[in-house]
């Protein structure tokens, strides 16, 4: 079926909420990326998310924003965080998800990106700007060992939530909050309700709940009634501001992952 | 006008052929979906119509007229030159047929706030323009080179009551400040209506502001008619986003009418300063649209550079694409050099001082002129007026001379 939602069931069938650490590609050092990702990994991220950058990136926050800009000037590309996958993967047998906006997969091919993703050990891709609506026209049947990981919003109707759930494979990505990433959760009580009224529609896949997550607090705030949770601009934030060593921001993803399993 | 094949685009997903669609984040689909629900509903609401209509009449100006060029005619000396005069409309730009139409649909929605974002500042004066006159509260999204090139707009939508916020990532140009927008509105969507100032976008938006700017097109179709019995030969626009030149085009389409839109070639499409999406771009998804882009070979969007801040845009709307493929409108571009002439001879010539991007439009007329014939009617759609650009078009004659 699908490796990822086959991962994510087990961590939970240990008792386990699953941990997706998003990062982006090249950032902040090129050259020592895959050992980064390793090491986030081992600190406890039960998977990783690697985002290729794009010039103009809609969906996203300031942070990721800048590490995106920055990740570019120092030339990443996709055909660069295939290699960082393939290098990750020969080290470790957790999920690996790409993530990145349409239009550089689109000058891609993505044909072409869906057959290099699933040699170099990818095992799912998340496009914020692929809809539902979208899904048929732009992956091909070259997707099929590659799971196309699709979102939910606290604007989507319940109807859709349930043919969102139909075509995701991998999990389901609950968008906690209106708004880019990184941005603070406006209402989250609101948030809370959203993710119990959506975990109740969603029986597919597993659920994971990702947008606003800044603390500890936050993502165990969710955690109970979700499958697990992603974390991006509050970890790439505090890579910006961490030692080489990346010691802080280490102990950051040990703390997370501590955070969702008490209780 | 005897093979006349009946033009209906988009399609009920939002298609151009290959090109439009709806590519945006999940937040933004409900919304979406919600805009072109209310706005087809509007769209026969008779009430709704005669509304605008009288708006435009009473407020924007309309119709406005369609001036014969008589000294430019007769320069050239080939075929008859008219204007259409959107330079008269309040606000001194086409814009505003799109921005009153917007802020009528708004108010069904039941937004409140609005949010636009600009890049020669036309968008966003008319934006603001129709905010103070419905009571809404606006803020517009302008980069920050943009906002130091046409600062005597800035000013003009801060006393219309807008607050203009300055957009300082990627090139500084429409293209951040329309990224910005979008952020701001997956942000608040609630509340807030985003009125996008061209025929770009996420389906509906290319629809909508096409509909609402074609009554550029339908009243030129009338007063040609009246004056001349016929259709014209030709028909100029300039194309940014381009929602001056499907506006004058739509109704148009595949009659025996040649239509013409002109790009930014800016230093030279030889160089890499230019805006000539449809000329050297490719297929490519950037703001929720499938269409032509300039890109690079990683699917980065490139810098683009126009002597016009309206024309400074990486893509173009997907009707035009879909237009381009089709060969249905033949798209041509000038440089800065050539549209800042352009703009120095219709002020001379007709007494008339064209906006920058305008200004392409009318340069063209040196590439087009030769080749009419005396009984042939052009007519070039003066989509706004130069007072904006004033101290640009000073700037670059000064150092010409």
């Amino acid at each position: 079926m699908s490796f990822i939602s086959d991962y994510i069931i087990r961590k939970n069938s240990y008792g386990e909420k699953v941990l997706s650490v998003f990062l982006t590609s090249g950032f902040p050092n090129k050259n020592n990326f895959t050992q980064l990702a390793l090491q986030i990994l081992d600190a406890g991220a039960d998977m990783i998310e690697i985002g290729f950058p794009f010039s103009d990136p809609l969906a996203d926050g300031p942070t990721i924003q800048y590490s995106s800009f920055r990740a570019l000037q120092n030339g990443v590309n996709i055909k660069l965080t295939l290699s960082y996958a393939e290098q990750i993967r020969k080290k470790s047998d957790k999920p690996i998800i790409l993530m990145g906006y349409a239009n550089p997969l689109l000058k891609y091919g993505v044909k072409n990106f869906a057959a290099d993703a699933v040699n170099c050990g990818v095992n799912g891709i998340i496009v914020p700007d692929v809809p539902l609506d979208e899904y048929d026209d732009f992956y091909t049947n070259a997707f099929s060992e590659l799971d196309v990981i699709l979102l939910a919003a606290p604007t989507t109707s319940d109807k859709r939530i349930k043919k969102i759930d139909e075509l995701s494979k991998g999990f389901l990505y609950l968008v906690s909050t209106t708004g880019t990433t990184g941005r603070q959760i406006q209402d989250m009580e609101e948030s809370k309700s959203l993710v119990i009224k959506v975990s109740h529609l969603v029986t597919k896949n597993p659920l994971l709940v990702g947008f606003g997550i800044k603390s500890t607090q936050d993502a165990a705030l969710f955690a109970p009634y979700c499958n697990g949770v992603i974390v991006g601009s509050a970890i790439v934030k505090s890579l910006m501001m961490d030692n080489e060593d990346f010691r802080n921001t280490l102990t950051f993803v040990k703390e997370f992952k501590t955070s969702i399993n008490t209780k | 006008m005897t093979n006349k094949i009946i033009y209906k685009n988009p399609d009920k997903k939002g298609r151009y052929g290959n090109y439009g669609g709806r590519f945006v984040p999940e937040t933004l689909i409900s919304p979406l979906q919600e805009l072109e629900e209310v706005y087809l509903k509007l769209r026969q609401d008779k009430n709704f119509q005669k509304e605008l209509n009288s708006l435009h009449s009473s407020f924007t100006g309309r119709p406005t007229p369609l001036t014969f060029a008589e000294n430019l005619t007769k320069f050239f000396n080939r075929a008859k030159i008219y204007l259409k005069r959107e330079d008269l409309c309040h606000t001194g730009a086409h814009k505003i047929n799109n921005t009153l139409g917007q802020i009528l649909l708004a108010k069904k929605l039941g937004k409140t706030r609005i949010i636009a974002e600009t890049g020669a500042g036309q968008h966003g004066v008319a934006t603001a323009t129709v905010c103070a006159k419905f009571g809404l509260q606006c803020s517009v999204y302008m980069g920050e080179i943009d906002m130091e090139r046409q600062s005597l707009n800035v000013f003009r939508m801060n006393l219309l009551g807008a607050k203009v916020i300055p957009v300082t990532t990627g090139s500084k140009t429409l293209k951040d400040a329309t990224s910005e927008a979008i952020r701001d509105w997956v942000t608040n969507i609630k509340n807030t209506h985003y009125i996008i100032g061209s025929v770009v976008g996420p389906h509906p938006y290319p629809m909508i502001v096409r509909d609402f700017q074609s009554i550029i097109g339908i009243e030129t179709k009338s007063q040609i008619i009246s004056i001349e019995n016929k259709l014209p030969d030709y028909i100029v626009a300039c194309v940014g986003g381009g929602s001056n030149a499907i506006g004058i085009f739509y109704p148009f389409i595949r009659t025996a009418t040649r239509l013409i839109g002109i790009e930014a070639a800016g230093l030279g499409l030889h160089t890499n300063q230019h805006s000539a999406t449809l000329s050297l771009g490719k297929q490519g998804i950037f703001h929720g649209m499938k269409t032509y882009l300039l890109q690079d070979d990683d699917g980065q969007i490139s810098p683009v550079h126009s002597i016009s801040a309206g024309l400074d845009y990486p893509g173009v709307g997907p009707e035009h694409s879909y237009l381009k493929d089709t060969m249905d409108v033949e798209y041509k571009s000038v440089t800065d050099e050539e549209a800042l002439q352009a703009a120095k001879q219709l002020s001379s010539l007709e007494g008339i001082i064209p906006a920058l991007e305008t200004s392409h439009a009318v340069a063209y007329l040196e590439h087009l002129m030769p080749n009419t014939q005396k009984d042939e009617i052009v007519i070039v759609n003066i989509s706004g007026r130069g007072d904006k650009d004033l101290i640009s078009i000073q700037q670059n004659l000064n150092t010409k001379m």
